[in-house]
């Protein structure tokens, strides 16, 4: 049988792919992949559908047993496998990939040609792991089927690409669009550095720092996004993350743009993160420029 | 009406700034008129609000402001074909360990408990829409002799089932979770199962009456 087998998991592995769309309505947000655009990539250069399912990891990576010869690729966070990053590995049978702690970010994409098989609930195979649609973490003895998601050759990175990929560090700047009650606050996101809590998780990243004094005003509960900065009465942010809620009863200041999600997924505890804010417009640009070397990398 | 980016992904429709069945109405309408468009990837319906998601690689804000606008000024005809709401019995055990808020609601209220039972098992519910963070069930039709404010600090947990009061509204919490609404009973049904399709027991538009059961059963 074509398939991986996990020998141990590491802190917290996922199967997940871009996510699960169509349901907000129904109270379930998309979840999907922490750092889509790692996993993306991951896909392209193995030669997947850029939305086929990957294995993320977090902070900790696991060792995975390969049962047959296959192409995959890591990508996102560098956690110790001694392999090279964001480039197709050919991988023989009855191979280990061992990760270890991460040595920057907080979340590696282990793809596979043909993608991981899991069945899809609800139109995705992303865990959630917060309601359980889509399944659980990954454990020791777990076997993971490998799938027929290839849709063409593997490719080998451009090395303009290459050097130009994503870098975490400590201290991350968000660039953010005004929220819906921007006019509620008077820029104090902006005017201070704020630490990741260890508290964070894939539903909401819990920052701390000067608190930001909770306007005044009646909100009536309202849908909230992706990557939305919600200030609760204690005046710490919280953005919410994959797994966020999908209606929320606190003012939000801000929003992360799509092109630095990703940089929300490669936050870890006591990371220092501060906000920029930009307009609509240069988000757009932000995020065709992303798209453009996405696909100068494969 | 007003329409404004909530961020580069999405759209936020909003009628007017106060909870009221007109405004849930249009709520369920432009959900309803938007489900099936393929640019858009999700709706998150609420009180007086709809939030729409887009893919801002495959859209633009202003396209889909358009089609908001144009499915909202069609013509009603995909509403006659809705199916008529449903109604929805949900059995409760009040009281005691399940409904550990319900003196404070009667206390509040003037009444024994037992009224607030009746008085909570008697009106006929609409579902205003399923959110927050774990398919909590939003109800409109609360009878106001028992609106009571919510707990001054929330519990950290509150188990799957429960039935609570805050303000003027009801709601069911489906799966265990933090929270401050005032807990007055709890029922077994079970409200979301993935292997459903589609997942929820209630879905935006249902009715909903709430049936009081003995202690041992439900």
């Amino acid at each position: 049988m074509n398939a991986i087998r996990v020998l141990s998991p590491g802190f917290q592995t996922t199967v997940q792919d871009l996510g699960r769309f169509g349901y907000a309505h129904f109270g379930v947000s998309a979840s999907g992949a922490a750092d889509a655009l790692a996993l993306r990539a991951g896909n392209l250069l193995v030669g997947n559908a850029e939305n086929a399912t990957g294995i993320e990891m977090t902070l900790v990576g696991g060792a995975f047993e390969f049962e047959a010869d296959t192409v995959a690729a890591l990508t996102g966070s560098d956690l110790g496998a001694g392999l090279p990053l964001w480039t197709p590995l050919e991988i023989r049978a009855g191979q280990t990939v061992r990760c270890a702690a991460t040595r920057s970010g907080a979340r590696g994409y282990l793809c596979v040609r043909g993608g991981i098989g899991v069945p899809k609930i609800m139109g995705s195979a992303s865990a959630h792991l917060l309601t359980g649609v889509g399944g659980r973490a990954l454990r020791a003895g777990d076997v993971l089927p490998i799938g027929e998601a290839a849709i063409r050759r593997p490719r080998r990175p451009g090395p303009g690409a290459l050097a130009r990929a994503p870098q975490s560090t400590r201290q991350t700047v968000v660039r953010v669009t005004a929220g819906p009650q921007e006019e509620w606050f008077a820029g104090e996101i902006y005017a201070a550095a704020y630490a990741m809590s260890e508290e964070s998780d894939r539903m909401g990243l819990r920052l701390r720092g000067p608190a930001i004094p909770s306007p005044a005003g009646r909100m009536i509960t309202e849908g909230v996004p992706l990557g939305a900065i919600q200030v609760p009465p204690d005046g710490q942010p919280i953005i919410l993350f994959v797994e966020h809620q999908t209606t929320g009863g606190y003012p939000k200041p801000a929003n992360a743009i799509a092109a630095d999600f990703w940089r929300l997924g490669q936050l870890r505890p006591r990371d220092e993160v501060r906000f920029e804010r930009v307009e609509i417009e240069q988000a757009l640009e932000l995020l065709r420029e992303q798209e453009r070397w996405l696909y100068d990398l494969v | 009406m007003t329409i404004r980016p909530s961020s580069d992904s999405s759209l936020l429709v909003t009628f007017g700034d106060r909870i009221s069945p007109e405004a849930h109405r249009q709520v369920l309408r432009l959900t309803r008129r938007l489900e099936s468009a393929r640019k858009i990837r999700n709706l998150h319906p609420a009180f007086t609000s709809v939030l729409v998601e887009f893919d801002p690689r495959r859209a633009r804000a202003g396209e889909i402001e358009e089609l908001i606008r144009a499915r909202l000024q069609a013509d009603g005809e995909e509403d006659v074909a809705e199916p008529p709401a449903r109604l929805i019995e949900i059995p409760v055990r009040y009281g005691g360990e399940f409904g550990p808020d319900l003196e404070d609601v009667a206390r509040h209220a003037g009444l024994e408990a037992g009224r607030v039972v009746e008085l909570h098992a008697s009106a006929e519910y609409e579902v205003y829409f399923l959110g927050f963070a774990t398919f909590f069930v939003y109800l409109g039709g609360l009878p106001a002799e028992i609106a009571t404010p919510r707990l001054a600090a929330p519990r950290r947990q509150v188990p799957a089932g429960s039935v609570g009061i805050a303000g003027g509204q009801t709601g069911i919490y489906p799966l265990a979770s933090p929270g401050g609404w005032r807990i007055i009973g709890r029922t077994g049904a079970r409200l979301f199962d993935p292997q459903r399709e589609p997942p929820p027991l209630v879905r935006m538009g249902d009715r909903v009456r709430f049936v009081a059961v003995p202690e041992d059963r439900a």
